[in-house]
């Protein structure tokens, strides 16, 4: 793959059009749609079951529930049709899904393949700890590049980072799809995978304006990104074919954590090369920002 | 000539030896058994109860493997999943309440490896099915049982002291207390340096608040949930199923998984089940109205007590063992407000006469009515002490005439832990069955090779013989994850086995970022040993800096997480961990192996 000589940089100012309509984008729909959130925040009941016969409507399992004094509830296709999900969101007095499920029995032939109940307190809870992890993972990869790079790169880091979390986000509210708590790790892996990326792409500007000082920014940091395409572009392959194994083999389970994977992938490549970059440059890097400092000693023959 | 130390080469050869022997054993896939234990932990199983069971068994034409019994359990292996479900089924209409049946895995480790104490890891309920509960301590009722006491302590303060207050009560969680003049409240500071636990708050002049202090809030809490977590623990044990988790969650959480177990109204009813005392008194003989007395059995003579209850345990606050003035055991006993009230009230006519206490229990058997399988409730109850009233008691009472130490420490801890310390709530639960566990491995085995296959491909395509070796060094990075996670017998999930496909995908990049070094190197002209080296050494410090951070996202996952997220956080930082050493490590010595040795050479497959 030779793309030494792609300028990279000649099209920031589209890049950062584009950016910033898909992050508006996706702020709108978190604002309008909001996100679906699954079972796992909300707190309600679940019920996997698999009828031993398909069926090609639910419109009678909907009916009978109906028949249950059961208002607010969902009931889906789960992967097949002998596989049906039941869902019933918390708020509502509490069910008793074992009641639920004997006098289903008695309509219809079917195995119990899964059933949760998660209460309200609970779901509450799993939310405003996965948003502090959120902020806490944030903050800490801030401080660490501060302390391993500079300030500069911090910036572009945390917001390639922000960027990243909000295309997800927007991606999940947009498609409507349920955002539970393995989405919610989906994402921290997001932000684990494209910080990855970024380092990798500063570590090769670094290197390169302390070996050209006199070079001009834009013009260094086409070289380092051209340098390190290949390697980016592999990388987010690899990764991205055992997402789409995941994707393909998972079960209905893991695959909203596939998708939010994959889309964090994509996302995070872009924006180690765009948003990165094009924060250093607007924050005028120069050779002088990254004088060598005492903490490179350990550049020597490690394995 | 390129270096490379012996001890490094010792050290990756040994490594990889141990690993390979610690992941071996979870290449024998478990068998599905059904295993059958006693209900209540009294019972054993002697030769001919096991051979009926097996014969009856056989009888029946049921397919299983082999049968092991001791005197606990029985344990039936079988080939595939419908076999087993048939099994259990079949036990479960042929066999009493008083075994317990559950679905269970059982490993086929060979005995040379478990001498080496090599175990396979240990399956998650997601993936080999089962129960998950989460209660939640109701701590409110806590605190209020907790004031309750402390304003009849206080009373009896007060009294002590000669102080009478305005009123005295329960206000928003606090204790509100009003004097009748200022110069009380030297008196109220006395009587407070008598009851700890409360901060004092002036309201105004004659008001008072006493709040619980935060660090007795605190402790109640603690001890009540450690308490509880003690009868959770003993109850599920109760139940004979293999590898139960009973673990603290937080502050007032308790989360129980019982691997193989189907029922969770079944489950619940045994979890949850609320056990409770009663004091009565023994009728005395001038009540003989049939219809006022209940006959019990106790020390092998028939006991009439009285219907009435004077209190349930429910008003118990505290109890705990001690000794006489003689060194006789004894069980001092506090009740809350009414309860001593109540005490006082229905033993001061009776000193001389008897009192019992009695074990209640709330059970349920299912029974088959009509073919439909109907559940009822019923109660339980024996007396498990008989004591002569010496004077009229109060909320401070003592339990003596018991036999031992033993007995003594046994009554306390029934009526501290008989009801549980403080009520618990079910704010989660969850049932997986057994084949989604078994399509969830299947599931996670097929991505799992797919993702392996597809990367393994790219990377030879795309890098040859150095790919050939990243090949090697990522399905050595697979044995590793699963010889550190049987070490640690950490638990696999699914998500853990999405976080092992997801490390599949990221350790090529240590790889990628090496070899793409070396080309580059090799295109600035530089010869081919002096570009493996080169590239080793340029991009060790971009891996350590780019695998730290995922490090530091995975441990964060792991602390804000719970359950599923944690089964991925810890796959996660063990692959990025065992990943740097076979991507770094071991690829060098195979790069050292194949291209290190001659003098010199011309060309890299790279």
């Amino acid at each position: 793959m030779d793309l030494t000589n792609t300028s990279f940089m000649k099209i920031r100012r589209q890049t950062t059009v584009l950016s910033s309509i898909l992050i508006i984008a996706s702020i709108s729909s978190l604002f309008i749609n909001k996100l679906n959130f699954g079972l796992d925040f909300t707190g309600g009941s679940l019920i996997e079951i698999r009828l031993d016969e398909e069926i090609n409507s639910l419109e009678e399992i909907r009916s009978f529930l109906q028949s249950m004094e059961l208002n607010d509830f969902q009931v889906n296709y789960f992967g097949s049709n002998k596989d049906i999900s039941i869902k019933v969101p918390g708020g509502e007095a509490s069910i008793d899904e074992d009641a639920l499920i004997v006098n289903l029995k008695k309509s219809f032939n079917f195995e119990v393949r899964r059933q949760e109940f998660v209460g309200p307190q609970v779901g509450s809870e799993l939310r405003d700890q996965g948003g502090l992890g959120l902020l806490a993972a944030l903050a800490v990869m801030m401080v660490y590049i501060m302390f391993r790079f500079q300030y500069k790169f911090a910036l572009g880091a945390l917001l390639a980072l922000v960027h990243d979390v909000v295309i997800v986000l927007g991606f999940f509210s947009i498609f409507s799809l349920d955002f539970d708590l393995s989405v919610l790790a989906a994402i921290l892996a997001v932000i684990g995978y494209s910080l990855n990326d970024t380092i990798v792409v500063s570590d090769r500007v670094r290197e390169n304006f302390r070996k050209k000082r006199r070079s001009e920014a834009e013009i260094t940091i086409n070289r380092s990104l051209s340098q390190m395409i290949g390697r980016t572009l592999i990388t987010s392959l690899t990764t991205l074919l055992v997402l789409l194994a995941l994707f393909i083999f998972g079960g209905e389970t893991i695959s909203n954590f596939s998708i939010a994977l994959m889309v964090g992938v994509i996302s995070g490549t872009y924006s180690s090369i765009y948003i990165v970059c094009n924060t250093l440059l607007s924050l005028n890097i120069t050779s002088e920002d990254l004088m060598v400092k005492k903490t490179e000693v350990l550049d020597d023959g490690m394995p | 000539m390129l270096r490379f130390q012996f001890w490094k080469i010792f050290l990756v050869i040994s490594v990889l030896f141990i690993g390979a022997i610690y992941s071996l054993p979870n290449i024998f896939p478990p068998d599905p058994a059904v295993q059958i234990t006693f209900n209540s932990s009294g019972g054993s199983f002697n030769e001919r109860v096991v051979a009926s069971i097996e014969d009856n068994a056989k009888d029946d034409n049921l397919n299983f493997i082999s049968m092991e019994s001791d005197s606990k359990s029985i344990l039936f292996r079988t080939k595939n999943y419908e076999d087993q479900i048939r099994l259990k089924q079949f036990f479960e209409d042929s066999l009493d309440s008083n075994f317990v049946i559950a679905l269970n895995l059982a490993p086929n480790t060979p005995e040379w490896l478990k001498n080496l104490s090599a175990f396979p890891m240990k399956l998650g309920l997601d993936l080999r099915g089962g129960v998950h509960f989460l209660l939640e301590a109701d701590t409110d009722l806590l605190i209020e049982a907790k004031l309750e006491s402390s304003i009849s302590n206080l009373k009896r303060i007060f009294r002590e002291i000669s102080l009478k207050p305005r009123s005295l009560e329960i206000e928003n969680s606090n204790i509100l207390v009003s004097l009748n003049k200022e110069e009380d409240e030297q008196s109220l500071d006395e009587a407070l340096q008598r009851l700890s636990g409360f901060d004092l708050e002036q309201k105004n002049s004659l008001d008072f608040i006493l709040k619980l202090s935060d660090d007795e809030l605190e402790q109640m809490i603690d001890y009540a949930v450690l308490q509880n977590l003690n009868t959770l623990r003993n109850r599920v044990n109760e139940l004979g199923i293999s590898e139960p988790v009973v673990q603290r969650q937080g502050t007032k959480r308790i989360s129980i998984q019982l691997p193989g177990v189907q029922d969770t109204a079944e489950a619940k009813k045994i979890i949850g089940k609320t056990a409770n005392l009663e004091f009565r008194l023994e009728a005395a003989n001038r009540v003989s109205l049939a219809s006022r007395v209940e006959k019990f059995l106790f020390d092998g003579r028939q006991v009439n007590l009285e219907k009435k209850l004077i209190i349930s345990g429910d008003q118990v606050s505290d109890a705990s063992v001690g000794y006489d003035e003689n060194g006789f055991p004894q069980v001092n006993i506090s009740l809350d407000s009414e309860g001593g009230a109540k005490m006082h009230r229905s033993t001061r006519n009776n000193v001389g006469n008897k009192m019992a206490v009695l074990f209640v229990e709330r059970k349920s058997k299912t029974e088959l009515i009509n073919g439909v399988p109907e559940v009822t409730n019923f109660f339980d109850k024996r007396i498990i002490s008989l004591a002569t009233i010496q004077s009229a008691l109060a909320s401070q009472f003592r339990i003596t005439g018991l036999d031992s130490p033993e007995e003594a420490s046994e009554l306390a801890l029934l009526l501290r832990a008989g009801a549980l310390a403080a009520p618990m709530d079910f704010v989660e639960e969850g049932t997986i069955g057994p084949s989604l566990g078994a399509d969830n491995i299947k599931l996670g085995i097929q991505s799992l090779l797919l993702g392996l296959g597809l990367v393994l491909l790219f990377m030879i395509f795309y890098y040859k013989v150095f790919g050939l070796i990243a090949n090697l060094a990522v399905v050595l990075n697979i044995v590793l994850i699963i010889a550190v996670m049987s070490i640690l017998s950490a638990t696999l999930t699914l998500p853990g086995i999405a976080g092992i496909v997801l490390t599949i995908g990221m350790a090529v990049d240590a790889n990628v970022l090496i070899f793409s070094r070396i080309r580059e190197e090799l295109k600035n002209n530089l010869k081919p040993h002096d570009a493996i080296s080169a590239g080793y050494d340029r991009a060790f410090i971009t891996i350590v800096d780019a695998n730290l951070t995922t490090l530091i996202v995975a441990v964060i996952l792991y602390a804000v997480g719970t359950g599923p997220i944690q089964g991925f956080a810890i796959t996660l930082s063990i692959g990025i961990l065992t990943s740097m050493f076979t991507a770094i490590l071991f690829t060098r010595m195979m790069v050292y192996f194949i291209y290190g040795r001659k003098k010199e050479i011309e060309k890299l497959w790279i």
